[in-house]
């Protein structure tokens, strides 16, 4: 968090300041949050609880978990929609743990999200270029 | 085992979602490990790279429109939303009202110029911080600083015109600062925001002439605005698209033929260049139980442009084209239809998504190491 640099008065138009000691590299949350793992898990089947996600990254991790072949099952739910609450629900063979499958969904999805922006920023480039040419002609 | 690969016919019918009269059919995706017995499907980025293709159809500042084929709708979907609700931008959030003789009340002028949409430097914005708001944890919050808070100004004082026509009955040259514009709100920087906002890149509203409150001689407005980061999913003002939006590419099947007058009719069920009309040729008259013997030079309809399509069924209501045609929509294929609201370009909104959803999992990933020690 930043450092106090004036007066309380939020009346008042504000002066300069340094910025904070620490780098935030993440652009979206200032704190981490943890993954909460729900009562009642064993090495192959736990429920995790994501706070501050909905379908966004539910869904999206829930595709990516389903991929894996290790994977018995795979769900989420937002179990009530006041609450910024998300349960991902995985079940493994014994070749591996809920754990190692919910990174490697992860890892899945970061994969796929540097494909995607590889393969769009040539297409736009691409295009771009393809206009620019016939604006030319 | 190797595995089971189906025959290109069955993964072509996987393909398509199938849109019948009344419903829709064959919706959820199939291709996870375990679905179809002995066949693979498990996930391989090599696959996925040669798979997807990424089209364009335009690209302008404020519109880009793409199709992004090869994903799965989770996927799309998790774009799509992280467009409207989670790509930050910055809007006016704090209004501190110095003097307002308007007819417009405080509140509603404040409402009213939260929702004007601002521009300037994208370096800038990217460097600019979260300003943290007082929280019954935390009752401080941050304050005001060079690299979370903008200072924006709104000093307009309406006053008469001298020189106006005495004949005159428009209030905007009977008086000047009659209207009052996004225009006038003026730019204070600050600190460092010297740097980043300077010339074009300053800070300024994209649209100039939105109208935000009305004067008459004596009344005047004066005020100090505030403008943060945020994202959408707090206060829609943040979101940095009009709307982002995607469809799946429609797919229409003839599967025996229509001929003659019932062609016309065929595509007038159709928006224009969806369905085209050719003549039967001589070798497709000749074949047998093609349905076009003796047909030769009559017209035929054609697919020439799905893209177009609506998919408004019309055709499936009518009884002469019953079991001879089969409508659907490509399952993998996202015509995406991004606009902007103009501080960013379309186009990069895109990218910002992906980046947004990468970082994501990256954090929750930090979480996780936790779990496993």
């Amino acid at each position: 968090m930043p450092a106090s640099v004036h007066s309380e008065e939020q009346d008042q138009s504000m002066l300069d300041a340094s910025a904070p000691q620490e780098e935030q590299t993440d652009i979206l949350e200032l704190d981490e949050k943890r993954i909460v793992v729900l009562p009642g898990s064993s090495d192959t089947a736990a429920s995790f609880q994501f706070e501050g996600e909905g379908h966004t990254l539910g869904n999206a991790l829930r595709y990516a978990i389903m991929k894996n072949p290790e994977v018995e099952f795979c769900g989420y739910t937002i179990p009530h929609p006041s609450e910024t609450k998300m349960n991902l629900r995985i079940q493994t063979y014994e070749t591996t743990t809920a754990v190692e499958a919910l990174e490697k969904g992860l890892d899945t999805l970061m994969d796929l999200c540097d494909v995607v922006t590889d393969k769009f920023t040539t297409a736009r480039d691409d295009f771009n270029a393809a206009q620019a040419d016939r604006m030319e002609a | 085992m190797a595995p089971l690969v189906p025959s290109q016919e069955e993964l072509d019918r996987r393909r398509i979602v199938d849109i019948n009269p009344e419903t829709v059919s064959n919706i959820p995706s199939t291709d996870f490990p375990g679905h179809w017995p002995g066949e693979s499907h498990e996930w391989s980025l090599e696959k996925f790279k040669n798979d997807l293709k990424i089209d364009f159809h335009r690209n302008e500042r404020f519109e880009a429109s793409f199709s992004l084929i090869g994903v799965d709708a989770s996927i799309a979907n998790a774009f799509r939303r992280i467009l409207m609700a989670e790509v930050p931008s910055i809007a006016i959030e704090y209004v501190f009202v110095h003097n307002n003789t308007s007819v417009i009340q405080d509140e509603v002028l404040a409402q009213r110029l939260g929702l004007i949409p601002l521009k300037g430097s994208v370096e800038g914005i990217n460097w600019m911080r979260w300003f943290k708001k007082p929280t019954d944890d935390d009752p401080n919050g941050s304050n005001p600083a060079d690299y979370n808070t903008i200072v924006l100004r709104l000093d307009v004082e309406c006053t008469k015109n001298p020189n106006a026509d005495p004949e005159e009955d428009d209030p905007r040259k009977l008086y000047k600062n009659a209207h009052v514009y996004a225009k006038d709100i003026t730019f204070h920087p600050v600190g460092r925001q010297e740097q980043f906002f300077a010339g074009d890149d300053a800070i300024q509203p994209v649209n100039p002439d939105i109208l935000v409150a009305k004067l008459r001689p004596g009344q005047s407005i004066e005020m100090e605005l505030h403008c943060i980061k945020g994202i959408g999913a707090d206060h829609a003002k943040f979101s940095p698209v009009a709307t982002a939006t995607y469809r799946l590419l429609p797919d229409i099947k003839i599967l025996r033929p229509i001929i003659g007058d019932d062609a016309k009719k065929f595509a007038k069920c159709f928006p224009s260049g969806v369905i085209g009309l050719e003549k039967v040729t001589r070798e497709e008259a000749k074949q047998k139980d093609s349905g076009y013997e003796g047909h030769e030079g009559e017209l035929k309809a054609v697919v020439v442009d799905p893209f177009k399509d609506t998919v408004s069924r019309e055709c499936l209501r009518h009884e002469e084209f019953q079991g001879k045609v089969k409508l659907g929509r490509v399952r993998d294929h996202f015509i995406f239809n991004i606009e902007s609201v103009g501080q960013f370009e379309s186009d990069t909104l895109f990218l910002e998504s992906v980046k947004v959803l990468k970082l994501k999992c990256a954090r929750w990933k930090r979480g996780l190491t936790d779990l496993m020690r």
